[in-house]
């Protein structure tokens, strides 16, 4: 049956870029709250280096040991960059600029010493092949299955389990590693292996998306997440979700357009949260330029109050309290003092229709509330 | 090294190689120092991974492979896709490092999306727009130096004369606007100034390097002194030469690319000044703390 499934071309490419979603979005989730996600770029290009080395011990481009020493030029790339940043000489976004081209240089350099002849290429952790990616296969208890995607299903299996044992610890140190040290909780740790688990999956992802395109699956669905839920455990939900649809549709999309599939997928889930981003109703862009304006009206409505109320035993208080004198002593332009003028007599603290403006009682009330008259 | 000095003076390709690669690292470490004081290393990585939907575009635009129209759909796709960053930065809770990795790795994918494309049309011609990801310094044609010496001097006659403006936003963003400064402006102008390094120096040292260029010397020279302009004059010169030395011994070991080369000496520089710098550097550090406790 698992065999069957994987018949069809297209149903097992748009497997391997879901898991792919799905392993990235598990430790992807912290990453991004703690403002590390630049680090999944550095890991998946580093890679390079330790893939070169490994190849130029074995010399085998399908041992395994490729994996493993991808892996591990992924941890060497974080451990350098915070040694560099420890040094408090950079800081640490200079500290990842300087680490990870370094080590993808001496990657390059070595296959052009060493490795001329083999078919190892640069392009090998910087764009993968989705579309080909289900051609190899391996059997498992009798099943046929893309070698990518199990490997993928390990990956995504070892990061749920981080995940799932480690869950509060994760939380409490993305949100607060102060107390996280305080209470003995260790989020260096933790930390190093959350990046870990991130290096992993690069490395398993490589095959399929590449390591720019992994950064997609990585903070793509995360941020559609953040965007639009408070909880962490609806954020990890959400970028799932995300990551299993863009698949998807990400395969639909480039086939009707005849592109790329790999790209299509970032895309459709990179479209997902720029909607979030423009549409979320607590996070979005438009509600918080609505509430901004709102916050705004509400103090010049204040302001407004305050002003008639100053003016209003003055003798020449009814010559100050017309529109024209908002322009001249609140520096306001002519279409503001109509628009807070109205609102103002919309929520009742402004008399209808009264010209000079006129504080109904409610308005005096409000006035004395915010500038209480002096004893 | 003498193959290469020899080089220098009887290859016509090493010379121009050479001689470009000089005036791009004098530029990527002037521009470089800003990008590093103002916390902005990966802005420059982004903006290489941003212009690659830009010279798709503007190849399937114009049909050619000639440089000019290339370069400028890069400039104003990066320009774009700093834009956005900016907004989801400023406006959302992605801040600066989510901000940077989305438009990073969404802009590379549009641009991967539109290369498919480009391909599956048949346009065979395509080809070789690729050495725009790793760099192809062979491929420097003398025009090609002259449009970087250009860039470069009039990017750095810019700086020179809106230097004060410079350093006030550099350095105390919020006196520079009480004192009449217009930050968005100097703020765009050098984000624009980074692009335009970023978008010449592609063709040299390819996607993924560039923003080593861009911020090795410039944290080397920080290294070496507190003040701006000795920074960006260090800068410029650590450049300059850890290019003009990369490209030089690349050109006389058969094989090598030269973008790495250029990077790793540019890297040696820096992981060097971190090291031995007077005064800021660790060795000297620790030698003073040991007199102090001694």
């Amino acid at each position: 049956m698992i065999t069957a499934f994987f018949d069809d071309p297209g149903r097992a490419i748009v497997a391997i870029g879901a898991l792919v979603g799905i392993a990235a979005a598990l430790p992807g989730t912290f990453l991004v709250v703690q403002r590390r996600s630049m680090l999944t770029d550095a890991i998946g290009h580093a890679a390079l280096f330790g893939i070169v080395l490994a190849f130029l011990v074995t010399r085998d481009l399908h041992s395994p040991w490729l994996l493993a020493g991808a892996t591990a030029a992924g941890v060497l790339t974080v451990v350098l960059t915070r040694a560099v940043e420890a040094t408090r000489l950079v800081r640490n976004d200079a500290a990842i600029a300087l680490v990870f081209p370094a080590l993808f240089a001496g990657g390059i350099l070595l296959i052009n010493l060493f490795a001329r002849d083999a078919h190892l290429d640069a392009d090998v952790v910087l764009l993968g092949e989705i579309a080909f990616a289900w051609l190899t296969v391996t059997t498992v208890a009798g099943a046929t299955v893309p070698t990518t995607f199990l490997v993928l299903a390990v990956v995504a299996t070892i990061n749920a389990l981080f995940v799932a044992a480690f869950w509060k610890e994760l939380v409490l140190s993305s949100f607060d590693p102060e107390s996280a040290r305080a209470l003995g909780r260790a989020p260096g740790t933790l930390t190093m292996a959350l990046l870990a688990c991130t290096s992993l999956t690069a490395v398993a992802a490589f095959e399929a998306v590449g390591s720019v395109l992994f950064v997609a699956f990585v903070v793509a669905p995360v941020g559609t997440g953040l965007l639009l839920a408070d909880r962490m455990s609806r954020v990890l939900a959400l970028a799932l979700l995300v990551a299993v649809g863009a698949s998807a549709l990400g395969y639909e999309a480039a086939v009707a357009l005849d592109t790329a599939i790999g790209p299509a997928m970032a895309l459709v889930a990179g479209a997902t949260t720029l909607a979030a981003l423009l549409l979320s109703p607590r996070h979005g862009a438009i509600a918080s330029a609505l509430r901004l304006r709102g916050a705004r009206q509400r103090d010049d409505v204040r302001a407004l109050v305050v002003h008639l109320d100053s003016h209003r035993d003055a003798p020449d208080g009814l010559r100050e309290n017309t529109p024209d004198d908002l322009e001249r002593h609140l520096g306001w332009t002519a279409q503001r003092s109509r628009r807070i003028t109205s609102r103002a007599r919309r929520t009742g603290l402004v008399e209808p229709g009264a010209e000079p403006l006129v504080l109904t009682d409610e308005g005096t009330s409000e006035a004395a509330r915010l500038a209480p008259p002096r004893a | 090294m003498v193959d290469a000095l020899l080089a220098l003076v009887t290859d016509f390709t090493a010379r121009n190689v050479v001689l470009g690669a000089g005036v791009l690292g004098i530029l990527c470490g002037a521009v470089g120092s800003f990008a590093v004081l103002r916390r902005q290393s990966l802005l420059g990585d982004m903006l290489a991974h941003a212009a690659l939907p830009g010279i798709v575009l503007g190849f399937l635009a114009t049909g050619t492979r000639s440089l000019p129209p290339l370069l400028a759909g890069a400039l104003l796709s990066g320009a774009a896709w700093a834009l956005l960053l900016q907004v989801i930065a400023r406006r959302t809770r992605l801040k600066d490092d989510g901000a940077t990795t989305l438009t990073l790795s969404l802009s590379f994918a549009l641009g991967l999306a539109l290369l498919a494309f480009a391909t599956q049309r048949g346009d065979a011609r395509y080809a070789g727009l690729d050495s725009f990801l790793f760099g192809q310094a062979a491929s420097l044609l003398p025009a090609d130096v002259t449009l970087l010496v250009v860039v470069a001097s009039v990017v750095i006659g810019l700086m020179a004369l809106a230097w004060k403006e410079l350093a006030l936003v550099t350095f105390d963003r919020a006196y520079a606007r009480t004192a009449g400064v217009s930050v968005v402006a100097i703020e765009s102008a050098l984000t624009v100034a980074l692009a335009l390094a970023v978008v010449v120096g592609l063709q040299l040292v390819g996607v993924v390097l560039m923003t080593a260029l861009v911020v090795a010397p410039a944290v080397a020279a920080r290294q070496w002194t507190d003040r701006l302009g000795h920074m960006v004059m260090v800068a410029a010169a650590i450049g300059a030469s850890s290019a003009i030395v990369g490209a030089a011994v690349s050109a006389s070991v058969r094989g090598m690319a030269t973008g790495p080369v250029i990077v790793l000496v540019a890297s040696f520089a820096a992981f060097a000044s971190l090291a031995f710098a007077p005064r800021r550097g660790l060795v000297w550090a620790s030698r003073r703390r040991r007199r102090r406790e001694s």
